[in-house]
């Protein structure tokens, strides 16, 4: 359903490398000869091991960082600046801890000159189809984990982002809500027909919701291998996990990753 | 068995409905402010009580200590017949002009400046040498300087007290919009907000508990400000009252003023925390663990 809708694709990272210079002059290489294309529509994950540079993959794609050599495109045209196509979940959630639920929400409409009443009524909107129209004047501070979420992935939706990317939005929370949430995700996205990057440690989860696997080396991060997963849409991620269909993918790409994970440890361990 | 050891247990309870729990965290609350009161009263009385007494039975000299009763003679001699500087009102409102207007001032440009200097890493790096130099004066040194310049009135303590104000409130919001979280800018970015939006809606609100922490104790500095002015040359004011009465080696004069700088102090402390309060609803409250 979620195919390739034949156009140029949303992401695209060509040979891309990004280093840093910490102040006191040594380099650091964070991503090396690194290629990513992700179609219109397309929901791309990203697994690889623990500060391999998976980050820095998804600041490249906003605009917040540059690469060093190489071109990150969006729709076909190289990345100047942030992308107003763009929206960003964050890991912890980056609500406004002084604004309410509702004026969390309208924050981006209104950043992007909309008036009042129409931020407010997106808002509202978007705030109950994450179902939290009975918390609008709620303080941050006053939800759940869960419900902090969803507010994040309402002030983000109400943008419409073209370009939706996801550093571990769910990582912080607990294994039930995060089913829930893997749910509302799909469900969204399914509505808006986004093209996702989603970074995360987990490979079930990645594999739950993505069309394409991208498996990371260690750091250096460059792509080691793309897997295809060909699992019926729409999926229900709390069943999914019986299916042996997806056993069977996550225990290719875990074959896979394991090595990755197994240099990033033995070279942690030897740094320490 | 289990049972047997429970009952012998004197220490043991059953547990206790919720209306018993709140009624005991109720009294137990009451019982900790009554005794924190009590104490708080009986210090007070103790040492004014100490000093009544050594001062009317000689122990200690009531020329260089007055008593508590010589000062309250001189606050309610002071209110009804006015000073020998004039009304004891117009002096004191001529003190508050000047530290509520550097006050007002200084904090002003200290956020701005702040803020701006933050928001610009370049330029603070080049001024950081200046500030840091500047930083290092005493402010007080510089009342003699201010008062040649700008002359015995209202201008020379109002220019202390800025400069006794800013440099405290500059610090603050400097600090204030360095420890900005990163991923809050980040996200306002990528939501669409333009440089002066991310300062509006992120930098500002969130350097504001660093801004105001400074604005509790700089309003103390505005009137040290505005008083040490006086010391050094006027015509009106409290530290005028203060310094006359040292002329006249009048120590209840002395103590009188003290006391009401304190009060006002205090007064406007109290007025900015209502503030405080206000702006800054949306930090969690702490509920009370009540053993």
């Amino acid at each position: 359903m979620q195919a390739d809708k034949g156009g140029v694709p949303a992401i695209e990272l060509v040979d891309v490398t990004r280093r840093f210079v910490s102040p006191t002059g040594k380099n650091l290489t964070a991503l090396r000869d690194f290629d990513m294309s992700v179609a219109q529509g397309e929901f791309a994950a990203v697994v690889g091991p623990t500060g391999c540079g998976k980050s820095t993959t998804l600041n490249l794609v906003t605009g917040l960082a540059r690469p060093t050599s190489g071109e990150v495109r969006l729709m076909g045209a190289p990345v100047s600046g942030i992308d107003p196509r763009v929206g960003f979940v964050f890991q912890k959630d980056a609500l406004f801890p002084w604004k309410n639920v509702i004026d969390n929400v309208m924050a981006g409409p209104l950043f992007r000159g909309k008036s009042t009443a129409e931020a407010e009524r997106l808002a509202k909107d978007w705030l109950t189809r994450v179902g939290l129209s009975k918390f609008l004047h709620h303080s941050p501070h006053q939800l759940s984990g869960g419900m902090r979420k969803r507010v994040s992935l309402a002030q983000t939706f109400v943008n419409e982002p073209e370009i939706l990317l996801m550093d571990e939005p769910f990582s912080a929370l607990d294994v039930q809500t995060r089913t829930v949430m893997h749910e509302e995700l799909l469900n969204l996205w399914s509505e808006r027909q986004a093209s996702v990057v989603f970074v995360t440690h987990d490979l079930e989860e990645a594999v739950a919701l993505a069309d394409k696997v991208y498996v990371l080396t260690a750091g250096p991060a460059t792509v080691k291998s793309v897997y295809k997963i060909d699992l019926p849409r729409p999926r229900v991620v709390s069943e999914i996990r019986y299916d042996p269909a997806f056993v069977k993918y996550c225990r290719t790409i875990w074959d896979d990753l394991r090595e990755e994970v197994e240099t990033s440890y033995r070279r942690a361990n030897e740094a320490a | 068995m289990v049972e047997a050891v429970l009952q012998s247990n004197p220490e043991y309870q059953k547990a206790l409905a919720d209306q018993e729990i709140e009624a005991r965290a109720q009294r137990a609350i009451r019982k900790r402010r009554l005794a924190v009161r009590g104490w708080q009263i009986g210090i007070f009385v103790a040492i004014f009580g100490l000093w009544e007494l050594g001062a009317d039975t000689g122990w200690i000299d009531p020329f260089f200590y007055a008593s508590p009763s010589a000062v309250i003679e001189r606050l309610v001699d002071w209110a009804q017949n006015g000073t020998t500087e004039g009304s004891l009102w117009f002096n004191l409102w001529v003190t508050m002009e000047e530290a509520l207007i550097g006050f007002v001032i200084g904090s002003i440009t200290g956020v701005i400046v702040g803020i701006a200097l933050g928001r610009n890493p370049m330029l603070s790096d080049i001024l950081s040498v200046y500030i840091k130099a500047f930083n290092s004066i005493p402010r007080v040194v510089l009342a003699p300087i201010f008062i040649m310049i700008l002359g015995l009135g209202l201008a020379s303590k109002v220019a202390l007290a800025f400069i006794m104000v800013f440099f405290v409130v500059f610090a603050n919001a400097f600090q204030g919009v360095r420890e900005a979280d990163r991923d809050l800018i980040a996200n306002a970015k990528i939501l669409g907000a333009s440089d002066w939006q991310v300062t509006r809606s992120v930098i500002v609100p969130s350097a504001m508990s660093w801004i105001f922490a400074s604005l509790h104790i700089s309003f103390g500095f505005a009137i040290i400000g505005a008083i040490v002015g006086e010391f050094v040359g006027a015509r009106f004011g409290i530290g005028q009252l203060i310094s006359i009465a040292k002329g006249t080696f009048d120590s209840a004069g002395m103590f009188a003023a003290i006391i009401l700088v304190m009060v006002i102090t205090l007064f406007a402390e109290w007025i900015m925390t209502l503030i405080e309060n206000r702006l800054a609803k949306w930090r969690p409250q702490q509920s009370i663990d009540v053993q």
